[in-house]
């Protein structure tokens, strides 16, 4: 039964949640925005047992939606969705709680907006129709553009246009490209239906129009991950937008350009993917990201900004992985996009919270607080340890597969990338020092006062999660190998079995 | 059921909808006659327009429930679920006019009722394009809807820029008839024929290449038709006409005017031309120009009402990707998306016709700052209806384009659908900006009084709610309205297919 109906409890409770706090007092709002994301963790916990990792996609609904079209709603997870739909879920309500003081005005507007996104984020992952991919896709658009546009800071008109119109003009040509590829499918087999899989069956025949239709996703993706060139509206909104819209942008928005790739870019246009010079380039892309995301990040006076740099970064690394198709590296990247939701998340949780003592981001106007501030300094330098990926925290894990994996695939590309690694520790560590140690010279941050209880209780699930992956990493691994497997096999078939031994089951090779 | 247009009820009968209103029509000028003067005249005729579309409504519903055609191909009136649907999409955007135009016209002292006959007159001009199977049927009905029109568009005449609008407007429409004109009779020299269908057969039959004088009468056709549709370069008159006539008017000639010159236009091209191959290059070229410059032109804008001007020069170059995939997905696609886009624009249309003082001309988006803390409903449907004309999913307008696109690829023009999505994000930059104005810009000091003067009455919101609901409805589920769709897209086939053989 609760296989039946989870995912679509999971979409539409969001959007019921979010009039309900519509209509309540809007001193209430928050209130009834926690218990009603509190819910929805609830209702998708199960998820992670109920799980059966061989199974391939589960917990599937179909119905028809436009019958005109051949459109479904169609939903489904599989090991790879799984964990982005929980990551979802799990942050919406630390969200919700790290944005208790910091959001005074229009209280019951922000809190409803950052519902309905909960519908459109796990819209994204579940949705198995490229008609409800779109329309989530772009439907999760508006919220985050009203509460970076409402909410945001200074500058955040602009912010939030340029991040408007840099998704929606990568969108609408993914939009021609999945329209072309229906009617390819269409033609071939008579059956008109944006099915995923339906789409799936019929993509090896496309021809030389495959390119252009690789290269419209491959823009759409790309700007949203983001890769190099494309990645400008980035800092932009997530330093102009407020902390929970942050968090939610690095957490969980990003997310969504990779796991496209994953899904869709790479299963579909496997012959484009793979050629050559799409490698080199995309490859060349995700190490300048790593590189030049993290030197930036170096010079930025801006604590926040700099965590936005760092998110480029991060996301060169998944990009690196899913394109070394390995089955270590694709596992590693899976594990990199939660990692980044929950070390990143963290990361601009904490700088909200200064934030909000000390109206102030810049790095230089701290300095010392470690004495006045104990807990804060302590969360905060696990928290930036893991974002390094010291061993022992999840960031560990991640990265090490990743590099482990796409060795062999791309030896030169993973070790000019393993620099990308030291980079990171000179930046944040940097940071941390200046932050943190160093002499305690501004009066004002002599009167700072340390976290409260409820501060408390967003960071401390962060942490728990950053130890858990970082020391005990089989849970996550082992749901995902099958659903990472299967998908190199699509892919590249017959390249899993000559695969050293799997990080987990030991037993490489065996389907 | 089926007409036979020699005899004389019949024909009667194919005509039931214009018989209906063309009555309420006179009734309607018998009664402004004598009740002309006060606020309570101007009430009892819009009551009366609105029992005449309603009571139109249900007779075009009556002649489709029975699946009313006529017989033969040589008919001058056509009896096709296109017609049906595109009559009921004017009757619609002259409701919502209506509904509209209740408040506006108290608010700014336009106490003369005869404004109603008009837009009944007009409405009626429209059925009669949408119905017409030979040119001079569709040419007649042409100049019954844009001599109303003319009137309309000056009716506040004691402001300068309304009856500069209703000249200009006035000036460039003869030229465009003339055009239509002249392009009518060198089709009728070339094929010896002005009904659609037989211009198509005598096309076809000849089966050689199409003549010079052929050629040209179309490319006349195809500018008068440009004109009244607003496609560039044929658009200059429309900012200029649409900023002064009074607004309901400009929502009225936004969306019916166009969707009945698009109506006609299917019919003549689809019907008529689909065995000449050069109009749809000639299409392809208008298509492409109207949507680069539409929302160029619109980007480029200070007053909300111009914008909206130049985004509705956006739009038709849109139908114009419909009209170029051409086959019944294209007729199909530009139903839906005139219904979604005469919702829309009339909404957007109705909330700055409530919003602005004295022709709205010099409303900005400025002027719209803050707007959603002091109106939220008011702020809620003005972006719903923004966001539908971005085509956002969710909205009419996402599924209307959504619709041309799948009817663009499907004909083979990828390239068109991608300009037609890249020019979308174009527009983004003057849609949105409108959203922001509103929900993201405070208030003009002092704040208690921002906006008290959007004054929007019964019938206004009646419109705008219905408008709201159903632009949202229809994204979401857009069934019902695409088999009504389809089964009218197909009924506008090429009648080569069936008299060629």
């Amino acid at each position: 039964m609760y296989a039946r109906w989870v995912l679509t409890t999971l979409l539409v409770w969001p959007l019921v949640a979010g009039l309900i706090v519509l209509l309540v007092p809007a001193r209430l709002a928050k209130y009834v925005a926690l218990a009603a994301s509190l819910v929805e963790f609830a209702i998708s916990v199960p998820l992670w047992w109920t799980f059966v990792p061989a199974n391939g996609m589960q917990f599937t609904v179909d119905a028809p939606w436009i019958a005109a079209w051949g459109v479904h709603y169609t939903v489904g997870v599989d090991g790879i969705s799984l964990f982005l739909v929980l990551l979802t879920t799990f942050l919406m309500p630390l969200s919700i709680l790290g944005s208790w003081t910091y959001i005074t005005k229009r209280e019951g507007g922000f809190y409803a907006l950052l519902l309905v996104l909960t519908t459109g984020m796990i819209g994204v992952f579940v949705a198995l129709d490229l008609f409800l991919f779109y329309v989530m896709w772009e439907v999760m658009l508006i919220p985050m553009y009203f509460i970076i546009g409402v909410w945001g800071g200074e500058n955040r008109l602009y912010a939030a246009i340029k991040f408007f119109i840099y998704t929606m003009f990568g969108s609408l040509l993914m939009l021609v490209a999945i329209l072309v590829l229906y009617l390819h499918a269409g033609r071939v087999t008579g059956v008109y239906s944006f099915g995923y899989t339906h789409l799936l069956q019929q993509v090896a025949l496309l021809g030389p129009i495959a390119w252009w239709l690789f290269a419209a996703f491959f823009l759409a993706f790309a700007i949203k991950v983001p890769l190099f060139p494309l990645h400008t509206w980035l800092p932009d909104a997530h330093v102009e937008a407020p902390t929970a819209g942050s968090v939610i942008l690095a957490g969980i928005l990003l997310k969504m350009g990779t796991y496209g790739f994953l899904r869709f870019a790479l299963p579909f246009f496997p012959g484009v993917a793979l050629n050559q010079t799409v490698q080199l380039i995309i490859v060349a892309l995700a190490l300048i990201g790593i590189i030049y995301g993290g030197l930036v990040a170096m010079v930025q006076p801006d604590f926040k900004k700099l965590i936005a740099y760092s998110s480029v970064a991060h996301l060169g690394f998944v990009m690196l992985g899913i394109w070394a198709l390995t089955l270590q590296s694709v596992q590693g990247a899976i594990l990199i996009m939660i990692n980044h939701g929950i070390s990143t998340g963290a990361l601009f949780f904490l700088v909200g919270m200064i934030y909000e003592r000390r109206h102030s981001r810049l790095i230089e106007a701290y300095g010392g607080i470690a004495r006045v501030v104990p807990l804060f300094a302590a969360i905060l330098t696990i928290v930036s340890l893991s974002s390094i990926a010291l061993p022992a925290t999840n960031g560990f894990v991640g990265e090490f597969l990743v590099l482990l994996g796409a060795f062999r695939t791309y030896p030169v590309a993973t070790a000019i990338a393993t620099t990308g690694v030291i980079v990171a520790a000179a930046y944040l560590l940097t940071a941390l020092q200046r932050v943190i140690y160093n002499p305690l010279t501004n009066h004002e941050n002599e009167k700072l006062t340390d976290l409260t209880p409820r501060e408390l209780l967003v960071l401390v699930p962060l942490v728990v999660c950053i130890f858990w992956i970082g020391i005990y990493p089989k849970p996550f691994l082992r749901r995902m190998e099958p659903a990472s497997r299967q998908l190199i096999e699509l892919i590249k078939p017959g390249t899993t079995q000559n695969e050293p031994p799997s990080a987990v089951t030991g037993g490489g090779g065996q389907q | 059921m089926t007409l036979d247009p020699s005899v004389y009820g019949d024909l009667l009968l194919s005509l039931l909808p214009e018989i209906v209103l063309t009555a309420w029509a006179l009734v309607l000028l018998m009664v402004v006659a004598w009740r002309h003067k006060t606020v309570a005249d101007l009430r009892v005729a819009a009551y009366l327009t609105l029992a005449a579309l309603a009571s139109t409504a249900v007779a075009v519903w009556w002649l489709w429930w029975h699946r009313t055609t006529v017989a033969g191909i040589a008919a001058m009136v056509a009896a096709d679920d296109f017609r049906w649907v595109a009559d009921w999409i004017f009757l619609g955007a002259a409701t919502l006019t209506t509904l509209i135009s209740v408040a506006y016209l108290e608010r700014e002292q336009l106490l003369a009722p005869e404004y109603y006959v008009l837009l009944v007159f007009g409405t009626l001009g429209m059925m009669v394009m949408a119905a017409g199977a030979d040119l001079m049927v569709i040419f007649l009905g042409l100049e019954l809807m844009s001599v109303a029109v003319y009137v309309l568009a000056g009716f506040d005449r004691r402001r300068a820029r309304s009856a500069e609008a209703a000249l200009k407007y006035f000036l460039l429409g003869a030229f465009a008839s003339g055009f239509l004109l002249y392009g009518i009779a060198l089709i009728y020299g070339a094929t010896g024929t002005t009904n659609i269908a037989l211009i198509g057969a005598q096309i076809s039959l000849a089966g050689t290449a199409p003549g010079a004088m052929l050629l040209v009468g179309m490319a006349l056709l195809t500018v008068g038709f440009g004109f009244k549709i607003a496609a560039v370069p044929f658009h200059m008159w429309a900012p200029d006409v649409y900023d002064g006539a009074p607004t309901p008017v400009t929502a009225f000639m936004a969306t019916g005017v166009k969707a009945a010159a698009f109506a006609a236009l299917f019919r003549v091209m689809i019907q008529g031309f689909a065995q000449v191959a050069v109009w749809h290059d000639m299409v392809w070229w208008l298509a492409v120009v109207t949507m680069v410059g539409g929302n160029l032109f619109a980007l480029a804008q200070r007053s909300v009402k111009r914008m909206l001007a130049y985004s509705s020069v956006a739009h038709a170059g849109y139908l114009l990707v419909a009209v170029t995939a051409g086959g019944s997905a294209g007729s199909g696609a530009f139903l839906v998306y005139a219904v979604a886009y005469t919702l829309m624009t009339i909404g957007a249309f109705a909330i700055l016709a409530a919003k602005g003082r004295a022709g709205e001309s010099d409303v900005t988006n400025d002027d719209l700052a803050g707007l959603a803390a002091r109106r939220p409903w008011l702020a809620f449907g003005l972006a719903v209806c923004m966001l539908s004309l971005l085509g956002f999913p969710g909205t009419a307008g996402f599924i209307g384009k959504w619709y041309i696109l799948i009817a663009a690829t499907s004909a083979g023009q990828n390239v068109l659908a991608a300009i037609l999505v890249l020019t979308s994000v174009v527009s983004a930059g003057y849609y949105l900006p409108v959203i922001m104005a509103m929900y993201m810009k405070p208030a003009p000091a002092p704040a208690e009084t921002a906006h008290v003067e959007v004054v929007f009455d019964r019938w206004g919101r009646t419109a705008l709610a219905a408008i709201v609901v159903l632009v949202l409805l229809f994204g979401v589920w857009p069934n019902r309205l695409f088999d009504l769709a389809r089964s009218a897209g197909d009924s506008v086939r090429p009648m080569t297919t069936t008299a060629g053989q």
